[in-house]
């Protein structure tokens, strides 16, 4: 069963006073809603009250639900909603700010063309480096990204999301939704660059 | 578009071809500038390599799974559940979620 139809049985037993069903909806979310809620709110302790507070406001909204949007999609609109509201940094523009290279201007030469090129690592990524460091490098490079960047590739490159499904989420337009992640990929891509050529 | 790179009708250079990587994968350059990108990655092996470097980040950052969550904040939440629970059947029906 796909993903978004098993949340959808999950909330209908939920909608009938299944307990079980609700633990298991939120053992699913859990994780990606306080990253998202991370992102808006000054601490750790804050983050997780958003999102106890997101899932009373799931409780109680339950029978508003109407499956015009995902059940992910959904349950992350109420987070953000409540992230705003919450967090301090939630004033943060909508703005993309200046424009940021995806590589470094000085590794090109005058013309534009490669200077110093991107090192070949892709067919042994897995051979030099330990897989669970990798991914450790992987995710504090993540939480290192600007806040919008760090929201969007989550949602899309982790959690999976639709592009259309970030955009209503984060109640941005698919044109900076675009622009966010090219930022936040090429930021990965060079951490791990960085982090092969030392291997 | 904020954020746009001007494209001249010559051919791209690195540089430019760096920034249009994402718009590729995501399917939105137009249809000139497809052909433009991939005349360009046909004739550079670095634009091609940092292509594939960018795939594999993607799939390097998919492969990340969720992190677990632990049995104490398993917890809380049955007690949340319990608590809403008691709540609603005491007639408190406040604050709910706006309709999705």
């Amino acid at each position: 069963m796909a993903r978004d139809d098993e949340d959808a049985e999950l909330l209908a037993r939920l909608r009938a006073g299944d307990e079980q069903a609700f633990v298991i909806l939120v053992r699913r979310h859990h994780a990606a809603m306080l990253r998202l809620a991370r992102g808006y709110v000054p601490s750790m302790a804050v983050a997780e009250e958003v999102v106890q507070d997101t899932w009373l406001g799931v409780l109680r909204g339950i029978a508003g639900f109407e499956g015009r949007s995902s059940v992910r999609t959904w349950l992350l609109r109420i987070l953000v909603n409540r992230a705003r509201t919450a967090g301090t940094r939630e004033r943060r523009s909508v703005a993309i700010g200046h424009a940021e290279a995806a590589v470094d201007g000085s590794r090109f030469d005058e013309t534009g063309h490669w200077a110093q090129p991107p090192e070949h690592w892709v067919e042994d990524a897995d051979s030099r480096l330990d897989a669970a460091k990798l991914a450790d490098r992987l995710r504090s490079a993540i939480d290192d990204l600007p806040g919008r960047q760090r929201e969007v590739v989550t949602l899309r490159d982790i959690e999976g999301l639709t592009s259309e499904e970030v955009c209503s989420v984060l109640d941005i337009s698919e044109g900076n939704q675009r622009v966010l992640l090219h930022r936040g990929r090429s930021r990965l891509r060079q951490v791990l660059e960085t982090e092969f050529g030392r291997a | 578009m904020p954020f746009k790179l001007r494209l001249s009708r010559r051919e791209l250079v690195c540089q430019q071809a760096v920034e249009l990587v994402t718009d590729y994968l995501e399917r939105s350059l137009s249809r000139a500038d497809r052909r433009r990108f991939e005349a360009h990655l046909a004739g550079c092996p670095h634009c091609t390599e940092y292509l594939a470097q960018m795939r594999a980040t993607i799939e390097l950052t998919g492969s990340l799974s969720a992190d677990d969550l632990p049995e104490p904040v398993q917890d809380e939440f049955i007690d949340l559940y319990r608590r809403w629970q008691a709540d609603r059947d005491a007639g408190g029906e406040a604050g709910g979620a706006p309709p999705g």
